[in-house]
């Protein structure tokens, strides 16, 4: 006894285990210790989350049936949103403030020869055009300028928050004080200015495309590129601070592994999940920036419609014609809707601390 | 060619931090001052010290992760500096302490492992590359099928040797180890021991393996260095800082451990120390272990005691012992 106990003193170090009291496990044994589980991907991961939502699935349903609609149906129907309705050829100026599906006497007549006359869904406005496809239309233009915006502040925004995030020091702080000025520019106001320059710039330019738009319409664009990624550069580069400073990024440099890469491989795709929400977030944002834009006169060039010029114009006759008001208002309610479900979707479906 | 005698050679490696006092006044944090030690190719070294005394920062700073405020580091006989350090990588490596956050939850186990082998380039194809990363696979004891998963389908022990495998994926020559066992349960940290082990003996790497558990540390290493504040008080042999300790730090340090046995851990005398570790921010003069000491005297107060050897290679820095 004396003799085992000075054994034990003298071997303070060593973890003093009796090996003969083990033996060797088995290969089936071993093979329980191994964790079995099916390999997923982050990103299938957050669809199978995204589609157990029933609002996510309803509002992607819906923004996916408002993008077939505004596809197809300037195919399908026959009218055009700048023309005037035209019977057997000739304009029929009587045509003027339909109700929906209600025809005018010069197109009951021609029904009534025999002709066929494609229903006017939505009736038509005080200019005897179909409302239908300047709704049509009109979505176009709004989710044309929805999805534009968001990417130009997307590209913007990730870019100069990663590189202020992940540069850190004196860079950081130079560049956030920047962002904080462009903050506090009133937008309106840059609106109204770029736009009254712009008109005056662009009005020898005759591109198609601006001369379509409008140069409101490019102003917005600008404006968005200039002011409003300041949100998303302040979002990610906070990511960009808290995720550089786990021992991942650490590892990567201690690999050798020179900044671009550690940025594009391992910071950038672990606040992918916040960037994509916030996108999604932005586009009914900039959707109703560009409605309220229309709404009070800086928006989209006539003839061409917007959602928001649609309902400004239905404001004169809203007393005898409200369904003017209610058609292109139902549908901005629609698509900023369905983007705002879809962005709080993503957001649960792509927080891993959500996960029941 | 002359080959130089060590692996590695630190020389008064010192690091300091700056840290905010007021609005525009900083004093340096000394987490690490003047660590000065030598790896041969094939040994381990053991780093062992308690919480908060440098011993993580000397493991960063000395592979360049942190910019040295002072001192040189050699390898291979040549001082790495800035410059050389990038095509360094390839020979010195790192396992990181925490095997939750070392590993991109982003990234499969394949990329993750030969993430260093695309920064260095090292393969050529994508067949050649993808046997690489199966053969570390191998090696570390994971299996070839799960190469496509993602780290947080694996456990912390497996985890672990997926970072063991990333830091032999380019074949180094040395390994710092952060606590590569102190996030692992007990019955993990065995085996990922033992894999160190295994290692060193099929590849002849060297490590500087840092640890607060001196059982481990004894285990794996063939000499210990016992750190506090920032500065080494004791290296020697790992038998011989068992069977023969000087330093009083490394005197507490041993009484400290637990013994399996209630009755010699009854007969067993404990030294407690007294009172607190001082801040790295405000140092005590002359040594810094003199304000816990019970051998302490005046001389402990005017002046550093530096390490001196005490025959067989077993260095210690203390006046009194």
């Amino acid at each position: 006894m004396q003799n085992e106990k000075a054994e034990f003193k003298k071997n303070i170090l060593s973890s003093q285990i009796d090996l003969s009291k083990f033996e060797l496990a088995t290969e089936e044994e071993k093979k329980q210790q191994d964790v079995m589980s099916e390999s997923t991907t982050f990103l299938r991961d957050g669809i199978k989350k995204l589609m157990k939502n029933p609002l996510a699935v309803g509002s992607l349903i819906v923004i996916i049936l408002v993008l077939l609609l505004i596809v197809i149906a300037p195919m399908v129907v026959p009218y055009e949103y700048s023309e005037i309705i035209k019977v057997n050829g000739s304009r029929d100026r009587g045509a003027k403030n339909l109700a929906p599906f209600q025809y005018s006497e010069k197109e009951l007549e021609f029904i009534a020869q025999g002709g066929e006359i494609f229903p006017h869904i939505m009736g038509t406005d005080a200019m005897s055009r179909d409302y239908f496809i300047r709704v049509v239309y009109g979505t176009r233009v709004s989710l044309l300028v929805g999805l534009f915006a968001s990417a130009i502040v997307l590209v913007i925004g990730m870019f100069y928050g990663s590189v202020s995030g992940y540069a850190g020091g004196r860079a950081d702080l130079i560049m956030m004080r920047i962002v904080d000025i462009i903050y506090s520019l009133p937008d309106m106001l840059i609106i109204i200015l770029l736009s009254v320059v712009l008109d005056q710039v662009l009005s020898g330019n005759k591109s198609i495309i601006i001369a379509k738009l409008g140069t409101n319409m490019v102003s917005i664009f600008i404006v968005f590129g200039l002011l409003y990624w300041v949100g998303m550069a302040r979002l990610v580069r906070g990511q960009i601070l808290s995720i550089k400073e786990n021992e991942y990024v650490l590892a990567a440099k201690a690999i050798g592994a020179k900044p671009g890469r550690i940025l594009t491989k391992h910071i950038l795709p672990n606040c992918l999940s916040v960037i994509i929400i916030s996108t999604a977030l932005q586009i009914p944002s900039a959707i109703f920036t560009e409605s309220f834009l229309s709404f009070v006169g800086l928006g989209v060039q006539a003839p061409m419609p917007s959602l928001g010029s649609l309902a400004n114009a239905a404001r004169e006759g809203l007393q005898s014609y409200p369904f003017k008001l209610i058609f292109p208002a139902t549908m901005i309610c629609l698509i900023v809707l369905s983007f705002n479900l879809l962005g709080d979707g993503l957001r649960d479906a792509f927080d891993p601390k959500l996960r029941r | 060619m002359n080959k130089p005698e060590y692996l590695v050679e630190v020389r008064d490696l010192k690091q300091h931090f700056p840290i905010k006092t007021g609005m525009f006044s900083t004093t340096p944090l000394k987490a690490v001052d003047g660590v000065s030690f030598t790896i041969k190719p094939g040994e381990t070294l053991g780093l062992v010290g308690e919480s908060g005394c440098g011993k993580t920062t000397v493991g960063r700073s000395l592979l360049r992760l942190y910019k040295p405020t002072g001192g040189q580091v050699f390898f291979e006989g040549e001082e790495v500096t800035d410059s050389n350090m990038t095509a360094l990588r390839k020979k010195m490596q790192m396992v990181f302490q925490d095997p939750y956050s070392s590993l991109n939850p982003r990234m499969t186990v394949e990329d993750i492992i030969g993430e260093p082998l695309d920064v260095h380039k090292l393969y050529r194809g994508k067949k050649d590359r993808r046997e690489k990363i199966l053969n570390m696979m191998e090696l570390v004891g994971l299996n070839a099928e799960h190469a496509t998963r993602y780290a947080h389908e694996f456990s912390g022990g497996q985890r672990q040797r997926i970072g063991i495998a990333r830091a032999l994926a380019v074949n180094p020559k040395f390994i710092v180890c952060d606590e590569p066992v102190s996030a692992l349960d007990v019955s993990i940290q065995a085996q990922v021991i033992n894999m160190f082990e295994e290692l060193k003996d099929k590849l002849g790497v060297a490590y500087l393996f840092i640890a607060h558990d001196l059982l481990v540390v004894h285990h794996i290493a063939d000499r210990i260095a016992v750190m506090y504040l920032g500065k080494i008080v004791e290296v020697a042999s790992a038998d011989d800082l068992n069977n023969a300790p000087v330093h009083p730090y490394t005197l507490s340090l041993l009484s400290a451990i637990p013994i399996p046995d209630p009755h010699i851990a009854h007969s067993r005398q404990r030294i407690i120390l007294e009172g607190d570790v001082p801040s790295p921010m405000n140092l005590p003069t002359g040594c810094s272990f003199r304000t816990r000491c019970s051998y302490a005297t005046q001389r402990c107060a005017e002046e550093c005691p530096s390490l001196t050897d005490r025959g067989d290679g077993h260095f210690v820095a203390c006046f009194n012992k």
